[in-house]
């Protein structure tokens, strides 16, 4: 199948900006975990004689997504009118950017797990409004307009992107450089992002797209993956079966795993664009765009080519590059430690699974305590496994400040490396008729052998005897 | 009584405000025939009253206009009744807040005390579409009103108050100021806000007024003013007296106005207008524009395109009427609208929902635009050889009322004169230029390039100063 068909996606994401307040009005815009309608005024209400008031914080970081996305910034843009009637709409139309949008053309480098990176055109971005949402129940539906108002900036990509593996791919990557970008919160569990996924399959080698079918609002990478793999196989069994893809737009049930046909091409409504009257045009000069972009931090392309020399694992990078805070700390580390220093603290990290690192983002565990802390195992004062039990008691509140050594100390993990006390130990354990064998086995040629005298001088010393400084003071006594 | 007439009154200890409004709300009384006003606001006004008298006794600052009685068509947002639009969709829609203009007016101390009939949404030049029925011309009870302000026009003709508010998307507040012998206002657009107006076509409207004097217009004009931080499209104090204005010299008559098209008694009266302005020392000449004749036809496109837009959110979901024994939504879309609309909102709403329609939006809607952008060019030219241009406000004076029936056109004919200001945003007034043998008012339009609102008050009052000392 995958030898016959080429596949073909392009997606649209709707990003919901970190503004303070709504795009044209001064209504809180989080509308995270609030009581419907609250963040409700009213010009969000639609009430007649209300005007929209352009949010230049909008415009802003409109102007930083555009630098993350290689894109120019228009110097003239404008907002026009989407008509259609829906109750979540509460003037009749969407204020949106259809004629001149404010992000040009531009393009995101994406990297994959397997093979080299691959270059996903983007056609344009435009600011627009979200609706509000509707919660429908047996004979009745609630309207909350909490929403209403947002703030989005819409990316369009071009149809770039080849395989399922690939959207996810993308849609992480344009996640990772929206939020280092500090143009959104990120929070896809409360659909700060969320993502239109065009799917088409064609004959290999074929000039011509086929006909593409839409997967509406998928809100994480994951269900673009599975949406997009899911397609495929729908379409192609299509075409083989001697029938033909419709164009329509369909849902996607996450837990079924399928999507579902919502409305066709034909049921498409002419929305009646109109250039809004009640804004003027954005007017932008270099110095303007100039003066936000330099604001804009380092973006995950930067760091993956500062860390090239690190080696490290593209599961190591992908699982710290998903935290800005931490790609920033670790980035700290890098310039003023060596490689083994920094590779620690990235292992340290990336194997974290799911213990709550975000104590990063709030700058409480830093640098250079985590710097001191990769030191102590170069020093022998720290076993790596010692090392990973402090690197979790950094983020627990009661340590909030205190030296890694401190806090190593406190839990009873600093290394002994007192030569005497443990040559008195390493003594001990020879004398020990049970090691015998082992020295035997030793004297043979059996080095492996070792490893046992070396471990009961760890077990004779609770586990704090310098483990390196054993072994070769047991070398020495063995005079081997 | 003028404005200045109240204020004196109240200044000499002659009248308090209270009786100012009790006046007003006695005349509003004896003239309710005519049916200019939808709703009074008795309670508040006098309770505003009370508080301007209790300021003014104790000698605090009451405001350039304390005491002053007025009313606002009924699209503006105001307390103390209803804002209906003359509409069934916003029969009984409570403003939770006022519009700016009727705010900065308050502030300055006058009380809106009622408000004035209108066609539904503005859409009209009669008053008749109103959805509670016409106005009276105020000098011809079996004439229209004209409109779309009319009842703010004849309340301020029939002395109700001696200043109304009104919107002027195309005409609506010249074209009823000439028909019942008032002065009527459109400042240059973006002069005062449109926040809290009910919207008709947002690259159109404007906020203005109706008065007696000059005087009186040019101040109500210079309260309202200014930017508002609410509507993204207001410029800076176009009506600052510290703006320096050209001085008018020069004058052109537009002649494709002068001609058998228009009324015989109009054009005797415009003629002898603009001879008052020569006796006035101005340099008058004909001038000619023919695009003028095409104003129309933009107008009627882009303002139903905005109309049907602006409309839009009149859903039955939020606030105003909902039709009962709806089941599904597009019942409640369809039923409600339906209802709350009438004949003239549902046309344009139809006209400007085709003009955008895809497939017709570029023949339409964008050669409109070109066309208007064509308009403003050719006035742009004419303003560098003319400080200011004069025509007649309205082709005839009221007509009776009925007399266009059915025919929608006949209507929009009306506008002819008024809608190329509008189209391109430049200030225009009508004021009274003298009546016809039956006794109808006619007036005449000055209309002079973006911001320079001053100078259509200065021209006004000194033609109407030289022929008065004549």
């Amino acid at each position: 199948m995958n030898d016959k068909y080429e596949l073909t996606i392009g997606i649209e994401c709707h990003v919901q900006l970190a503004t303070n307040s709504k795009l044209f009005s001064s209504s809180n815009n989080d509308a995270r975990d609030k009581e419907p309608n609250l963040n409700v005024n009213p010009v969000d209400f639609g009430l007649p004689g209300m005007l929209p008031v352009l949010n230049r914080e909008a415009i802003n970081l409109a102007i930083r997504a555009a630098k993350a996305l290689n894109s120019s910034v228009a110097k003239l843009s404008r907002f026009d009118r989407k008509h259609y009637f829906y109750p979540d709409l509460p003037k009749g139309y969407q204020t949106t950017q259809m004629y001149q949008p404010i992000i040009e053309a531009g393009y995101v480098d994406v990297p994959l797990d397997v093979g080299d990176d691959v270059r996903v055109r983007i056609h344009h971005a435009h600011i627009e409004e979200d609706a509000g949402k509707l919660t429908h129940y047996s004979d009745y539906s609630l309207v909350d307009l909490n929403r209403a108002g947002t703030p989005l900036i819409e990316i369009v990509s071009e149809p770039d992107i080849h395989s399922s593996e690939q959207a996810r791919a993308y849609a992480s990557e344009l996640h990772k450089l929206m939020t280092y970008a500090g143009v959104t919160r990120g929070d896809l569990y409360h659909g700060n992002m969320r993502f239109d996924v065009n799917v088409s399959v064609a004959l290999k080698g074929s000039s011509e797209l086929g006909t593409r079918a839409e997967v509406k609002n998928l809100n994480s990478f994951r269900s673009v993956e599975r949406a997009a793999e899911y397609e495929f196989k729908r379409q192609v069994e299509l075409l083989e079966a001697g029938q033909s893809v419709v164009q329509e737009t369909r849902g996607w049930n996450d837990d079924k795993g399928t999507t579902t046909s919502q409305r066709s091409k034909e049921d498409a409504q002419d929305y009646r664009y109109m250039p809004d009257p009640d804004i003027p045009p954005v007017v932008l000069t270099d110095d303007d765009i100039e003066k936000i972009q330099k604001l804009v931090p380092m973006l995950p392309g930067q760091y993956r080519d500062n860390w090239r020399d690190l080696q490290l694992d593209r599961s190591v990078m992908h699982a710290v590059l998903s935290n800005s805070s931490l790609a920033e700390t670790l980035e700290a580390i890098r310039i003023e430690s060596d490689n083994k220093i920094v590779k620690r603290v990235f292992n340290w990290f990336a194997s974290a699974g799911d213990f709550d690192t975000s104590a990063v983002e709030s700058g409480l565990v830093g640098p250079q305590r985590l710097s001191e802390l990769s030191q102590m195992v170069g020093d022998n004062k720290l076993s790596s496994t010692g090392a990973k039990e402090v690197f979790f008691a950094l983020f627990d509140e009661a340590n909030t400040g205190k030296q890694p050594e401190d806090i190593a100390q406190a839990m009873n993990l600093l290394q002994n490396s007192d030569e005497g006390e443990i040559e008195q130990i390493v003594d001990a354990v020879l004398a020990d008729p049970a090691s015998s064998r082992s020295i035997d086995d030793i004297k043979a040629g059996k080095d492996k052998a070792i490893g046992y005298l070396v471990g009961q001088v760890m077990k004779q010393s609770a586990g704090k005897a310098n483990p390196g400084m054993a072994q070769s003071l047991i070398r020495k006594k063995l005079d081997t | 009584m003028t404005i200045n007439d109240i204020l004196s009154s109240i200044e000499a200890g002659k009248m308090t405000a209270r009786q100012a409004v009790e006046a007003a709300l006695k005349k509003a009384d004896e003239t309710s025939e005519y049916a200019a006003l939808l709703s009074l606001t008795s309670e508040r006004a006098l309770n505003r009253a009370d508080e301007i008298d209790a300021k003014l006794e104790k000698g605090e600052d009451a405001g350039r206009l304390a005491g002053v009685p007025f009313v606002a068509k009924d699209n503006f947002l105001a307390f103390g009744a209803p804002t209906t639009a003359a509409s069934k969709m916003l029969e009984n829609f409570k403003a939770p807040l006022q519009a700016t203009a009727v705010e900065k007016l308050e502030q300055a101390g006058a009380i809106c005390i009622g408000k004035a009939n209108l066609d539904a949404f503005a859409h009209g030049g009669s008053t008749e579409n109103s959805a509670f029925g016409p106005t009276s011309n105020a000098h011809d009870k079996t004439r229209v009103a004209g409109g779309s302000s009319g009842g703010s026009a004849v309340a301020t003709a029939l002395d109700v108050v001696p200043f109304t508010l009104g919107s002027d998307t195309g005409g609506s507040i010249r074209q009823p100021a000439s028909f019942n012998g008032v002065i009527g206002v459109k400042p240059t657009y973006g002069t005062v806000s449109r926040y809290g107006v009910v919207a008709m076509a947002s690259s159109t409207d404007t906020v203005g007024c109706f008065a007696k004097s000059v005087d009186d217009a040019e101040l109500v004009m210079e309260i309202m003013s200014g930017r508002d931080d609410k509507d993204m499209t207001t410029l800076g104090d176009v009506m600052d007296s510290a703006k320096a204005v050209k001085p008018v010299k020069k004058i052109g008559v537009i002649s494709d106005f002068m001609n058998g098209d228009v009324d015989n008694e109009v054009l005797k009266i415009t003629e002898a207008y603009v001879e008052k302005m020569k006796a006035a020392g101005y340099e008058v000449e004909p001038v000619s524009m023919p695009i003028i004749k095409h104003s129309l036809a933009m107008y009627y496109i882009i303002v139903p395109a905005e109309v049907s837009s602006n409309l839009a959110r009149y859903d039955g979901v939020r606030y105003g009427h909902r039709a009962e024994g709806i089941k599904t939504l597009a019942e409640l879309y369809g039923k409600s609208r339906d209802e709350g609309f009438v004949t003239e909102n549902k046309r344009r709403i139809m006209i400007g929902s085709y003009v955008l329609s895809s497939g017709y939006f570029d023949a339409y809607y964008m050669k409109a635009q070109k066309a208007r952008t064509k308009l403003i060019d050719k006035y742009k030219q004419l303003f560098e050889s003319y400080d200011l241009l004069v025509s007649p406000t309205a082709p005839t004076p009221a007509f009776k009322l009925g007399a266009t029936g059915d025919d929608p056109v006949q209507m929009y004919l009306a506008d002819a004169m008024v809608v190329g200001p509008s189209l391109a945003g430049l200030p225009a007034i009508s004021v009274p230029a003298g009546d016809t043998p039956d006794g109808l008012p006619v007036g005449v339009q000055l209309i002079g390039w973006r911001e320079t609102d001053r100078s259509l008050f200065a021209v006004a009052r000194k033609v109407e100063e030289v022929a008065n000392d004549n």
